[in-house]
């Protein structure tokens, strides 16, 4: 038998060092006994022959090495002799670790996660009381860890509070920070800690404050605030009054009918939408301006109710272009404005090189309103359909005659089938003008997003090419109509 | 009036709001020598717990509770005969760092009833977190409350300063809204959802590519929001729907569903009895399924009865509607069908996908992956264990799982 004494509870190296040494001299894990110096010591030591020096070396999975620095923290006096047999284990099969089935992985990765929760419970449950004030004060805590993790959990409190002098003191052993590094001490009795701060009759009235008494859940708060932790937390002496009382104001709440509404003389500055109204000289009723306020409330049809706004036509009310899309994506939902998204930046790159300043067009969308499908994170965007573009009709033909366009540019078979009031194939009628009986002025093309799906790089480039040059004929009707005038 | 009463009725005021997460922001600490405060990034850090079993992360305060709308749910409305009262920006600030000295707290999660204007509101909101960091280099945890009306430039500065901002949906419904909140639109919350991710996307898009110059910090923790569960009659299926658009129009990092609750003062007009904390409960349960199991939001609810079984975790009811799909074999079934297993949370499905490359799992390892024997056995087959045919079939399965019934006390 082999008796391995460890420096203390969380002497890691100790532990390596002696493992790697047992392993190399396959000593198996029965033969080893191991213990904690200062432990009582085994009355009876046989005595085992001295290992032989480490010879060679063997290697173990780096996550080893992460959940046996973790397990070895736990209390429980066997870990080190489970660790070892794990290690044993791990060297004839590399895999062992990804057997969660495994009842020695089992075992160790139970108690690594009962260590890193008492760590995060400490991070939670450690109250600092102040001694002195203002420059010479010293926080000091009180804390009864469950697992060995002082030591473990001390950086984050130096992290947290670099700027206080503290020290958390528990039975075991205690950290103290100076402002510069942290050290350890050995562990104090509990007559050691303050007992009393000044703010801790008032952090109790925020807690019995934020407290609904309507909601009991008792055992919520249990789970994740077991008892154990009670005896040092200033708050929890209000627990048992709190729920004693709980169910007392809870029906006094139900049984009292509200008193007479109070009505407080309002003190509310008027909203920036009024001040505008109020100032603006009046229009008439053609005004974009007026037709963008009147379109933000549409229900025309239920496509407002998903989505964000409406979307409304932008541009120059003295445009002589009007291009329409199918409707506003993702991007313009959010923001409000027609063709910002991806589409949009294809738009303004066609739109230059076609010659056209995008600041002198007016730019809309046959339907206003994002018509989509959540899928988790994203929407799907999702084709209007013939009811959708035809409630929404209306509002292209107020802009219509509100911006009084040479050119309508149609982009996409939903603008085309809105703006010439028929189902239109985009492929047979571009390239020409096409004149409407009420006089407007039609050319359809493809829609930019239409560009975006191409799978094919190279088919993308020739199609955004005659996108291009559908865009210069546009540019070419203007010029002919500016010299007829 | 001295603070510690003010505390009390500025916490009393705040804490329907559910929400007190300080998870999920970025990696900050003061060991720099340089002011106060750290984040725990990923999981948040919960104080301590009430005995309504919520978690007080956060000092949850409203920087006043009076307030110029009349939202019929809310303790805080102006025709409430509730007490007011009204920090300053300073006591705030004092006691935010009062408490996070002495590790009661990860930081602050302020609100405010409107006063005068929405940019009024917003304005002693954003002093607030920028006193904190600005003079006290306070690195700890801000949630700020954003008001929907705001200007652009407050809000731009709100995320400057804080992890986190919320906006309340409030009601399921739109309707809703309207009829018990008349001052609040449901256009104008959403619009500012809209604006606050636009800037979340600008911000995140900048930290991939550090090329151009950065655009500006805004709420690494992201936004979420709540909605009031009981209230009016939305049923579940147009709860989770609501959500489920949220989720893909906003990117909220949560929706949080309060059911509720009677409260002092209440207006006559809402129903004043127990808050219903497990209909709660199964939301919170179908949320997660929406989240990280793979469910589609129409999915999850009975499209003929509209609401979540109460006597049955969602998944479960789903799957004895599915009962086709099932026993799965565990052995070769997908992780998307594993997740569907009543009783596989995702971390046992990950270590059973992980282990079953190696090793066949058996009936004794149910519990080492810690899944509940009695709830997952009637769907699965184990090496060395299949359900019996009847079982998936008969009328009893749904027997099984009905919790006991309790017997009435009587006294001696």
């Amino acid at each position: 038998m082999h008796f391995i004494t460890l420096d203390s509870e969380t002497d890691f190296d100790g532990w390596r060092k002696a493992a790697r040494a047992l392993a190399l001299n396959d000593v198996t894990p029965s033969e080893v006994s191991w213990r904690v110096a200062g432990a009582s010591p085994e009355l009876f030591e046989p005595i085992a022959p001295p290992l032989e020096p480490p010879q060679g070396t063997f290697s173990v999975p780096a996550k080893f090495v992460e959940l046996a620095e973790i397990a070895i923290l736990h209390h429980n006096p066997e870990r080190f002799a489970l660790l070892y047999r794990l290690l044993w284990r791990l060297r004839g099969n590399h895999d062992l670790l990804a057997i969660a089935t495994d009842s020695d992985v089992a075992d160790v990765t139970t108690m690594a996660r009962a260590v890193r929760r008492d760590e995060h419970k400490m991070h939670a449950f450690v109250r600092f009381r102040e001694i002195g004030r203002e420059q010479k004060s010293h926080f000091v805590a009180w804390f009864e860890p469950e697992h060995h993790i002082v030591e473990l959990a001390a950086p984050f409190f130096a992290r947290r509070f670099a700027d206080m002098p503290w020290s958390i003191l528990t039975p075991d052993v205690c950290a103290h920070w100076d402002g510069h590094a942290i050290s350890i001490t050995p562990g104090v009795a509990k007559s050691e800690a303050p007992t009393a701060d000044r703010l801790e009759g008032t952090w109790r009235s925020y807690y019995a404050s934020i407290f609904n008494p309507a909601r009991l859940k008792v055992q919520a708060m249990q789970k994740e605030m077991p008892r154990k932790y009670w005896r040092n937390l200033p708050e929890a002496s209000l627990i048992k009054p709190l729920i004693e009382g709980a169910g007392r104001t809870a029906s006094a709440m139900i049984a009292n009918a509200a008193s007479e509404p109070h009505k407080p003389q309002k003190r509310l500055e008027p909203s920036k939408a009024s001040d505008k109204a109020d100032d603006m000289p009046h229009k008439h009723a053609d005004d974009i301006e007026t037709l963008r306020e009147e379109a933000a409330n549409c229900r025309a049809c239920p496509l407002y109710k998903n989505a964000t706004q409406t979307v409304f036509g932008e541009g120059a009310q003295t445009a002589r272009i009007m291009l329409v899309g199918e409707q506003p994506g993702d991007k313009e939902d959010l923001a409000g404005k027609p063709f910002v998204g991806p589409a949009g930046q294809m738009l303004d790159r066609a739109l230059d090189e076609a010659g056209i300043d995008r600041s002198k067009v007016y730019v809309t969308n046959a339907v206003k309103h994002f018509k989509f499908v959540p899928r988790g994170k994203i929407r799907l965007h999702q084709k209007p359909n013939t009811p959708e573009i035809r409630a929404c009709r209306q509002w292209y033909e107020r802009e219509l005659a509100a911006i009084k366009p040479e050119l309508v540019v149609a982009m996409g078979a939903t603008a085309a089938q809105s703006v010439l009031g028929k189902i239109t194939p985009i492929n047979k009628n571009r390239g020409h003008p096409i004149d409407l009986d009420d006089g407007t002025r039609v050319l359809v093309t493809v829609h930019p997003s239409y560009l975006l799906r191409l799978p094919d790089a190279e088919a993308r480039a020739s199609e955004y090419r005659r996108f291009v040059q559908d865009l210069k004929i546009a540019a070419g009707v203007l010029r002919k109509s500016a010299h007829a005038a | 009036m001295d603070v510690q009463r003010k505390l009390e009725i500025l916490a009393d005021a705040a804490k329907y709001d559910a929400s007190c997460a300080s998870s999920g922001t970025e990696k900050r600490d003061s060991s720099d020598g340089k002011g106060l405060g750290s984040t725990a990034p990923g999981m948040g850090i919960c104080h301590s717990y009430a005995p309504d079993g919520r978690c007080i992360s956060l000092l949850k305060v409203l920087l006043t509770n009076a307030c110029n709308y009349d939202c019929l749910y809310c303790v805080n409305r102006t025709s409430s005969n509730v007490p007011r009262a009204r920090f300053t920006v300073d006591e705030v600030v004092k006691l935010t760092i009062d408490f996070y000295r002495r590790n009661y707290i990860e930081g602050l999660f302020l609100s405010s009833g409107i006063i005068r204007s929405a940019d009024y509101t917003m304005e002693q909101v954003v002093s607030v977190a920028r006193k904190l960091r600005e003079e006290h280099h306070f690195r700890g945890y801000i949630h700020l409350k954003t008001i929907p009306e705001a200007d652009d430039a407050l809000i731009a500065e709100a995320g400057k300063y804080a992890d986190r901002l919320s906006i309340n949906i409030e009601m399921p419904l739109e309707n809703s809204l309207a009829k018990f909140a008349p001052e609040k639109n449901v256009r104008a919350i959403r619009r500012t959802m809209g604006r606050l991710r636009l800037k979340l996307d600008e911000a995140r898009e900048s930290d991939k590519a550090a090329t151009k110059a950065k655009p500006p910090r805004f709420a690494p923790a992201g936004q979420s929001t709540q909605m009031i569960i009981g209230a009016d009659a939305a049923d579940d299926k147009t709860i989770l729907d609501t959500s489920a658009n949220l989720y893909g129009s906003y990117r909220l990092k949560r929706v949080y569903y309060s059911a509720f609750s009677p409260i002092p003062d209440a207006s006559r007009a809402l129903p004043l009895v127990a808050p219903p904390l497990v209909r709660e409960h199964r939301l919170y349960q179908a949320d997660w399924l929406m989240r990280f199991y793979g469910f589609d939001a129409g999915e999850i609810v009975d499209e003929a009865k509209g609401m979540l079984p109460l006597d049955i975790d969602p998944k479960l009811a789903w799957a004895l509607r599915h009962r086709d799909r099932f026993p799965l074999d565990v052995a070769t079934a997908s992780r998307d069908e594993l997740l569907r297993v009543p009783g596989f949370g995702t971390r046992a499905v990950d270590r059973i996908i992980a282990t079953r490359r190696l090793t066949s799992i058996r009936l004794a390892d149910l519990a080492r992956l810690h899944i509940p024997q009695k709830k997952a056995l009637p769907f699965i087959v184990l090496s060395d264990f299949s359900p019996s045919p009847h079982l998936i079939d008969g009328a009893g399965l749904k027997e099984r799982f009905k919790p006991k019934a309790t017997q009435l006390g009587f006294g001696f």
